[in-house]
């Protein structure tokens, strides 16, 4: 995070308009309904990016009440503040940094005793907190009643009791963000007390680091962080003493490392005496909606079961409504558009018309008619995340991960990366093992996601009729095939067949919120679409270029020149140069071989392109092209992101050769098997 | 041994001691509960189940265990999924049934 000269700016002095907005950050542990409360404060009015030189999702937005302007910041999702992972060093840099004039904490009533541990790390940390006890329907249902004001007298922090998913206690709770900023001289929190037995160690420690802790960190908290074997804190400290005083520090640690278990402890005991007067549980015994769904939900077999019925609606619902949805914009949207364009550029030179019938039209246009299946999937996913469910789908997988050194939680990136191999790349952030990041990360671009399995869906009719489904069904099976016996030989050719740790929460399920999936979905697409003009449009209107220079034919282009060029690779497998170009150019965006091919057999008028290349190709050949386009090189963005999260060249370079070779190999495979078997 | 368990060991505290009467967590059927005496494994592993909700004087009760795979774990109100490697490195002292 960027050393802003904001973090030298006091509490209380941000005006509140639309110039210097009251800062709120927004924190809790995952699931706690953070996004729910984000939504609803901010609605439409929201920013999504990434923190500074993290893939780690930064969302901002901004609203007014009472005629004050505030600027609120959804932080990520963190159990704790000990630099294990991004998100908990972003998490507590923004708030000693940045020091947002409140702290919008949210926990879970009915997992109190768990969600108040992020509290007693947030609390001494600088900016002010406010809880929002959220769920309390879900604790009512569970039996558990708790008191808020005894809470809040307990914990010296205003404790507002809500129900976000039903908008109940919202308003309440900005009217005590309004209340504290205007008259915050009323915030005296109680500390969570530091145990006996290391308040002694504490205080030699500060001892020793008196004068030599970097602004704006306090002393304390600095201690306590090294106390707790902090790797980031530790790192910055060694580098701000002289090496003797280090020494003294380090001797203090050595002798007490196993603190970190025992500060945890402490905190823990804190929490508990803090909820002793205000939580009455119910007698175990009392059987939850949780608990009885997952029954069946992490069952070995049901559970395997139900996740396999789960894809199959996925895949029947991307089918039986996203493909002929994607049809329709075909016939209407895209020709009707290029129809409209021809008639109104009648009169302008031909090369214009050309470029915006074929190359922008067809180019970029083709693309949205993705969205249809894009929005479905999005969808699906918004909802199954939001009921809580993929936990249930990463620990009934664990098995089935474990055969390629993996566990459970590598199986939710993939099966992220069915929509876009992108947010597949990135939601590898959950795997904490460095070495089963890597490998999901490798595997991930293996996974048929959406832009090819709509090149699959447009091709497949045209060249096997009835056998369409057949085939796409087979295709998937396949790329996921390769996927496992990848992963088998890189975990052992590579990695030496290692293990990770697996442990995640399995959080209560939830009545999905319609407004946190809609706007998921509503982001999601917006992103797609600002992807397709920004990268889409310039690559078609390029490809149409190098299509119709220098003489205007496409036979003569440099885009022929190029193809003829490669023909002799792709003739293993019965390609001919535009179908190399395809293949090219889909590097660029998978989609895009639809767009070129578009393009390429603009020539002949008449017939649809896939009627066109079904005439053109044999079914071996168009079989052919389907293996290698499911299996080729991962897109531009793909591409970008797994440099980016591997932060090696290396290994991006291993993953693209790697694909390369599988692609072409099962690609030549299946053309002999098919022209062997009579295709 | 992988790397990644030698750091493991390497960052372990000195040998354990741990108590007669406790068993690793996985060792523990379905239904059957008890209390969190001691817990081993690198300081990342630790600091996961620490923020995770065990601690020594946690309770526990096993929510699912098939005797293979990983299983779940109730602590502190929420259910947690471990691997079996995982479960072995959490003592707990069993209830009486």
């Amino acid at each position: 995070m960027s050393g802003d000269d904001k973090s030298t700016v006091p509490n209380g002095t941000r005006a509140g308009t639309v110039e210097d907005p009251i800062l709120v950050a927004l924190a809790g542990q995952p699931n706690v309904g953070k996004s729910t409360i984000f939504n609803l404060l901010t609605g439409l009015n929201q920013h999504v990016g990434n923190w500074p030189g993290k893939t780690v999702e930064r969302k901002e937005g901004v609203f007014q009440y009472k005629g004050t302007v505030y600027k609120l910041v959804d932080l990520p999702g963190t159990y704790s503040l000990t630099a294990n992972s991004a998100e908990e060093v972003i998490t507590r840099e923004f708030i000693i940094r940045e020091r947002p004039d409140v702290v919008l904490a949210l926990v879970d009533a009915a997992i109190l005793e768990r969600s108040l541990y992020l509290i007693s790390e947030l609390l001494p940390l600088p900016s002010p907190v406010i809880i929002g006890l959220n769920m309390i329907d879900v604790a009512e249902q569970e039996g558990i009643k708790i008191e808020p004001e005894v809470l809040q007298a307990a914990l010296g922090v205003t404790v507002v009791p809500m129900v976000a998913t039903k908008n109940v206690g919202v308003r309440e709770m900005v009217d005590q963000v309004d209340l504290l900023v205007h008259d915050g001289d009323g915030y005296q929190p109680k500390m969570p007390e530091i145990r006996a037995d290391h308040r002694e160690v504490l205080d030699e420690i500060e001892v020793l680091l008196d004068g030599c802790v970097p602004e704006p960190y306090s002393q304390d908290w600095v201690a306590l962080k090294l106390l707790e074997g902090d790797r980031e804190i530790t790192t910055m400290m060694q580098g701000c003493m002289s090496e003797e005083q280090w020494d003294q520090v380090h001797q203090v640690l050595r002798a007490h490392d196993d603190a970190l278990v025992a500060v945890a402890s402490g905190r823990y005991e804190w929490i508990g005496r803090m909820i002793r007067a205000a939580v009455t549980k119910p007698k175990a015994g009392q059987i939850g909606l949780t608990e009885r769904l997952d029954r069946w939900a992490t069952h070995p077999f049901w559970g395997l079961a139900i996740l396999a019925g789960i894809l199959a609606v996925i895949f029947g619902l991307t089918y039986t409504v996203g493909a002929p949805l994607q049809d329709l914009m075909d016939t209407f949207l895209v020709s009707g558009l290029q129809d409209l364009a021809r008639t109104w550029l009648g009169g302008a030179p031909g090369w214009l018309a050309d470029l915006v019938v074929n190359g922008i039209i067809g180019g970029a246009g083709a693309m949205l008619t993705f969205l249809p299946i894009l929005v479905i999937f999005f969808a699906v996913m918004a909802v199954l995340e939001d009921v809580g469910y993929l936990a249930r789908a990463a620990y009934v997988m664990d098995g089935f991960m474990h055969l390629m050194g993996l566990h459970g939680k590598s199986f939710l990136p993939l099966f992220l990366g069915f929509g876009c191999n992108v947010p597949g790349v990135l939601g590898t952030r959950v795997i904490e093992s460095r070495r089963a990041r890597l490998l999901t990360i490798l595997l991930a671009p293996l996974v048929p996601c959406t832009a090819r399995m709509g090149v699959i869906a447009f091709l497949a009719p045209a060249f096997f009729g009835r056998a369409a489904t057949l085939v796409s069904w087979g295709l998937v099976m396949l790329a996921l095939v390769v996927l496992a016996v990848s992963g088998v030989l890189i975990n052992r050719l590579v990695f030496r067949s290692q293990r990770a740790a697996f442990i995640m929460e399995l959080p209560l399920y939830h009545v999905p919120n319609g407004r946190t999936v809609g706007l998921l979905v509503w982001q999601r697409s917006i992103e797609f679409l600002q992807k397709a003009g920004a990268v889409i449009l310039p690559i078609s209107i390029g490809v149409w270029a190098l299509s119709v220079l220098p003489g205007g034919d496409v036979e003569d282009s440099f885009l022929a020149h190029i193809g003829r060029w490669m023909e002799p690779v792709g003739s293993l497998l019965g390609f001919d140069w535009r179908l190399m170009v395809a293949l090219l150019t889909s590097f660029i965006a998978k989609e895009n071989s639809i767009a070129t091919l578009g393009v390429l057999f603009s020539v002949e008028e008449g017939a649809g392109l896939a009627e066109t290349m079904a005439a053109t190709f044999s079914p071996a050949t168009g079989l052919a092209f389907l293996v290698v386009q499911m299996l080729f090189v991962p897109c531009v963005a793909t591409v970008a992101a797994v440099r980016q999260e591997t932060r090696s060249w290396r290994w991006t370079l291993f993953n693209v050769a790697f694909l390369l070779i599988v692609s072409w190999a099962a690609g030549a495979i299946v053309y002999r098997l098919a022209i062997w078997g009579g295709l | 041994m992988s790397d990644e368990e030698r750091t493991c060991l390497e960052e372990m505290p000195a040998p354990h001691t741990v108590a007669s009467d406790s068993v690793p967590l996985d060792s523990l059927l379905t239904g059957e509960q008890g209390v969190v005496v001691e817990m081993a494994g690198g300081r990342r592993l630790l600091c996961r189940m620490t923020s995770l909700g065990f601690t020594p004087g946690a309770e526990v009760t096993v929510v699912q265990n098939f005797g293979r795979g990983p299983l779940i774990a109730l602590v502190r109100d929420v259910r947690i999924a471990l691997g079996r490697g995982e479960a072995a490195k959490i003592y707990v002292r069993k209830d009486a049934p």
